[in-house]
């Protein structure tokens, strides 16, 4: 039952062929067997997903069930939830047990989802592999000696391992997709605003959104669902009216016009993934859609853009960490300031205290209009682009990342090297577009390669039914890595 | 522009990290490597484009000037690392 999809286990559960506290306790013994193997849980706590899981059964036998009710979902540790230890990945929020719920966390809840279990992740999601966790580097599933991608690369590798139904990731700069790509599965980062930052501790604000993790677009679909929505508390959080998202699924995608931007497949990724995702492009053909080249010419700039936009922003979001209302707080000091500062030297690793630097510079007084106004305008330009191309196509396809999933350690001393990971995931985020990723083949040594469909505002259910189709059509998605059986 | 380690220790001392002549070298290398690949944003025309600061185009919104909030200050100092009589407890800051 591990391998099935979300829809299907829903299916079971609502025909009595199944009880949530049966499903939970079935991933439960699997996460007790394998999630060693890929460090891809920093708390599991068997006993609140089981309490979960028998009021889900409740409200189901009360006919009040829903699609994921009782299905057991994992959670990224950016998500707040209240009672259980939040880390982000950090020693800074090593004690941190969240008085409260993200908005997220309160919807899936409501939906009776249960909470298998917080994912391991890079440290406040600054990372592209899931190695700068304070809990140590996340293994992929389809080779353990390769990262699973990041930052939500928890999540990505339960998901890809069967130890959850599916799970909730957040994307940045390309934190749901990529590590979705590296790991085999599939990812969904929603327009800018859908889902809400309420309780997601902030990395980057105008740039950080919460998105579902999963094995086919249907789940997708059905996880958004849920996601979605308004919330005062978040005040970028948009006024729209609720859609659902799995109503574009069947509806069928002759006559598509796929935008292929020339620089994405001009140079950057490794040949091996190009060759897959054009073999991908050829199947949409096969599928009656058309494809139209596009240009995004401003592409090249999204990384030096991201790396001052994103370190600027987070040398704020993370000023809040001071050791004295909450987390971390060094053994010996002297004064105040010597209290905040060694708390946060403490307390952050190597890649956040490289951020917070570089946003602390370019924020500084001299500096502010050279990087940060700059970056801002350049941003514009990106977002100019995909104006642009979005005249000439109803979606954007490429691939996910450049390469596929790397070894460890491989390039954690090398941080440029590591950035230029997100090239292609990074423009949708400076755009505020919903990109997507789906599993799409294989490399020559068995890694998964991920296909990039990048959508114009709000069109998550055109995508997800663009992903969907291909998925009716190929078995890339239904793939399993070896020895998770 | 490259920074100078002394840019380094002066940035580290306004965002609070303690750092010492070791790490700060360190620092000072893989920081310049990123501002290198930050300059290829400078290099660009952007004369006449208005600054995006956001993915959408909203406006603050306001909210009633009432309080929605009960108290909770034993919830939330529950997780502060030093508190007495219901005060976040800091070394003495007043002489």
């Amino acid at each position: 039952m591990h391998n099935a999809t979300i829809s299907s286990l829903s299916a079971d559960l609502a025909a009595g062929k199944l009880s949530s506290v049966e499903l939970t306790q079935h991933f439960l013994n699997r996460i007790r067997a394998l999630s060693g193997r890929y460090n891809c849980f920093i708390t599991v706590d068997e006993e609140a997903s089981l309490k979960q899981a028998r009021a889900a059964d409740q409200l189901r036998s009360a006919g009040k069930a829903q699609p994921l009710t009782g299905i057991p979902i994992a959670q990224k540790d950016i998500f707040c939830a209240k009672g259980w230890l939040t880390t982000c990945g950090s020693k800074m929020l090593s004690n941190f047990v969240s008085p409260y719920d993200a908005h997220v966390v309160e919807r899936l809840d409501a939906a009776g989802a249960v909470n298998i279990g917080k994912t391991n992740m890079d440290e406040f999601a600054m990372g592209s592999s899931s190695e700068t966790s304070h809990y140590g580097p996340v293994r992929n599933p389809w080779d353990a000696q390769t990262v699973p991608g990041g930052s939500s690369g928890g999540s990505a590798a339960a998901v890809a391992a069967r130890l959850a139904a599916g799970a909730i990731g957040t994307d940045t700069g390309g934190s749901i997709r990529q590590p979705a790509a590296l790991s085999g599965i599939c990812g969904l980062k929603p327009t800018y605003g859908v889902v809400s930052r309420y309780g997601m501790i902030a990395f980057a604000s105008s740039l950080d959104q919460g998105g579902p993790m999963a094995r086919s677009a249907g789940d997708l679909a059905l996880l958004l669902n849920v996601m979605a929505g308004h919330d005062p508390r978040d005040s970028t959080s948009l006024e729209r009216e609720r859609e659902d998202y799995t109503r574009q699924l069947a509806t069928p995608i002759k006559g598509l016009k796929i935008g292929l931007p020339k620089e994405f497949f001009a140079t950057g990724a490794a040949p091996a993934v190009a060759k897959v995702v054009e073999a991908a492009v050829a199947e949409y053909r096969r599928l009656g859609c058309e494809t139209v080249e596009v240009s995004l010419p401003n592409m090249k700039l999204s990384v030096p853009v991201y790396y001052v936009l994103a370190p600027a922003e987070a040398s704020s979001n993370l000023a809040r960490y001071d050791g004295v209302r909450y987390g971390y707080r060094a053994p010996d000091y002297s004064d105040l300031t010597d209290l905040y500062k060694k708390t946060r030297a403490q307390g952050f690793g190597d890649e956040v205290k490289r951020r917070i630097l570089i946003g602390t510079y370019v924020l500084s007084h001299g500096y502010y209009d050279a990087y940060y106004i700059q970056a801002q305008k350049v941003r514009r330009l990106i977002a100019r682009d995909f104006a642009a191309a979005f005249r000439r196509c109803d979606v954007i396809v490429g691939p996910t990342s450049p390469t596929t999933a790397f070894r460890l350690g491989a390039k954690i001393d090398d941080p440029v090297q590591m950035y230029l990971n997100d090239i292609y995931t990074i423009p949708a985020n400076l755009a505020g577009l919903p990109g997507m990723s789906i599993p799409c083949g294989f490399d020559d040594q068995g890694l998964p390669v991920g296909l990039q469909i990048i959508g114009d505002y709000f069109s998550e259910a055109k995508m997800l039914g663009v992903a969907h189709q291909f998925q009716l059509a190929t078995d890339w998605h239904q793939r399993m890595p070896p020895g998770v059986e | 522009m490259a920074l100078t380690l002394d840019d380094v220790k002066r940035v580290a001392h306004l965002a609070r990290v303690a750092i010492d002549e070791g790490q700060a070298q360190a620092a000072l290398s893989q920081i310049n490597d990123v501002f290198r690949l930050i300059a290829e944003m400078q290099a660009v025309d952007t004369r006449g484009v208005e600054p995006m600061s956001h993915a959408q185009d909203l406006v603050q919104r306001l909210r009633q000037d009432a309080v929605t909030e009960g108290d909770q200050h034993a919830l939330f100092q529950s997780v502060a690392p030093h508190v007495e009589g219901d005060l976040y407890l800091v070394p003495k800051v007043i002489e």
